[in-house]
């Protein structure tokens, strides 16, 4: 394993309110046993991670984080690491432990679990640093007008 | 504009939806000439994805001309002839980057919905669900493409529509199957299924310089086709023994590299929807499975089936065959499978059995769904 690093700031950025306020919405008791998001909060939640095909300083360019991880600032920490034979960046982020209320099976259901969020902001971030954009999805079905025929 | 749109288990609809528009600057906006039916539309047909939602307009396999191109395409602009790969494609990710864009990691508008759940992201798809991160399909006037400078291919000038619109999917999948299997010069192949995608696997093979292949299927026209277009032997598994064949075809040996194109099975019930689906497609699995010779290589094409039962994983392990599976193909034999196509090596206008206006593409998927009136594909015009 390379060097590790991990970039954890606080601050009341965007995404801190964003994450309790859906972490908020639906809480179940889970099983003993779980920890992090789904029960303790101010145990570590589960990291979330994907492996962008770049080298670091192109992960995370004069160290600062990336678009859009940057709006989850002070809600999540972040960890970084060169994946093994030269596969790229491994970046990690996961809630701050106390930082969101504990999250049950319901809000995980519905997609209010902050994980998801954490989630997809991370292969956004991979989009956005392999492709250069983050691809849009086409015009939702609502747009569409009725039956044509 | 107009397209084919599903509307409920079974039941597809022409309709008005709105025209498609430049969402990212890599995106171009293209005018559909031709697309094609395609057999893993089928199970969306039938109403098996939960994802699927009224008014998603399928079609995977198209061909068209740029009428519109965002800021950052290169390769691509306004009048440029293409073919679309069913598989929305980045370019920059490490699958792509290793030509494997049927991996990419980049084609979905949500790649990280199937994350938890399977340990990895959906592929972006025309004419798959939203929900699932797909795009609408070209069974449509007009349609979107993302990443065109990967996902869309020139067509060069001398080859017909009706020719290069499978170079989009059908044969790329052929060639993946004769790839994966790794066929070479003095091989016996045996592929399962005489559809498109079987009578271009057996092509394939044969372009690769095999020195027999063997298509098995029952639908005599389909077969016919197999011995006329591809070069191939047909071999009707209603009539005579398939194994003891194929043992015979290949001098006891059995085959060296064995290919199940055989599309997907028939609708089953709500429960099978929800719950484990359980195929009969290891009819041909294992018959495929217990064909091969010692070592050899057995390919499984398309799939949607998620779980099938009774695979005869002894024969498997004891003959130390490599199993090998694919989805969709990749974009990287495109260009030289058009480049074929030009040098009339690869013939595929016999596979649209039916030509069709897309308003009547609804008839058209229910006479390629039920192979009824010998139909190999329908393939529609806007």
């Amino acid at each position: 394993m390379g060097p590790m690093r991990r970039l954890t700031r606080m601050g009341s950025a965007l995404g801190g309110p964003t994450l309790a306020g859906a972490a908020r919405l639906l809480r179940v008791p889970r099983r003993r046993g779980r920890s992090g998001a789904d029960g303790d909060p101010a145990a570590a939640a589960r990291w979330e991670v994907v492996t962008v095909d770049r080298p670091p300083e192109q992960v995370l360019p004069d160290g600062r984080w990336p678009e859009p991880l940057r709006l989850l600032e002070g809600a999540v920490e972040v960890r970084v690491r060169p994946a093994p034979g030269e596969r790229g960046t491994e970046l990690a982020a996961r809630p701050l432990a106390g930082a969101t209320p504990a999250v049950g099976l319901a809000a995980h259901l519905v997609g209010d679990d902050p994980r998801l969020l954490v989630r997809r902001t991370l292969r956004q971030v991979k989009q956005r640093v392999e492709t250069g954009e983050v691809l849009r999805a086409d015009r939702s079905a609502l747009d569409r007008p009725e039956d044509g025929g | 504009m107009r397209a084919l749109c599903w509307v409920g288990a079974g039941e597809l609809a022409v309709r008005e939806v709105p025209d498609p528009e430049l969402r990212n600057e890599r995106d171009v906006i293209v005018r559909v000439r031709r697309s094609a039916t395609c057999g893993a539309d089928l199970p969306l047909l039938a109403g098996r994805d939960p994802l699927l939602r009224s008014g998603d307009v399928l079609g995977a396999e198209f061909l068209g001309e740029v009428v519109e191109a965002g800021p950052r395409v290169r390769r691509h602009r306004a009048g440029d002839r293409v073919v679309v790969g069913a598989a929305v494609a980045c370019g920059g990710c490490r699958y792509c980057r290793a030509g494997l864009h049927a991996c990419c990691d980049n084609g979905s508008t949500d790649p990280a919905s199937a994350d938890a759940d399977w340990g990895r992201s959906d592929v972006g798809c025309f004419g798959r669900p939203r929900a699932a991160g797909g795009f609408a399909g070209g069974h449509a006037e007009y349609v979107r493409v993302p990443y065109a400078d990967v996902s869309a291919v020139r067509v060069p000038d001398v080859v017909g529509d009706d020719r290069a619109l499978f170079a989009a999917d059908a044969a790329p999948t052929g060639w993946l199957a004769a790839e994966l299997g790794a066929v070479r010069p003095g091989d016996v192949v045996a592929v399962w299924g005489a559809g498109a995608v079987g009578q271009l696997t057996a092509r394939a093979a044969v372009l690769r310089g095999c020195a027999r292949v063997v298509v098995v299927d029952r639908h005599e026209e389909r077969l016919r086709m197999v011995e006329r277009h591809a070069g191939a032997e047909p071999l009707h598994y209603g009539r005579t023994d398939v194994s003891a064949e194929l043992r015979d075809r290949s001098g006891g040996r059995g085959a060296d590299v064995c290919v199940v194109a055989a599309g997907e099975p028939p609708a089953r019930s709500m429960a099978d929807r929800f719950g484990a689906r359980v195929s009969d497609r290891p009819d041909a699995l294992r018959e495929a499975v217990h064909a091969c010779r010692k070592g050899g290589t057995v390919v499984v094409l398309g799939g949607t089936d998620g779980f099938v039962d009774a695979f005869p994983l002894g024969a498997l392990t004891d003959k130390r065959l490599a199993l090998r599976g694919a989805r969709r193909p990749d974009l990287r034999d495109v260009p030289m499978l058009l480049d074929r196509m030009a040098r009339d090596e690869l013939r595929t206008e016999h596979l649209a059995t039916h030509r069709l206006p897309l308003e009547d593409a609804p008839l058209g998927y229910a006479l390629f769904r039920d192979r009824a009136d010998g139909c190999v594909r329908a393939v529609f015009t806007p």
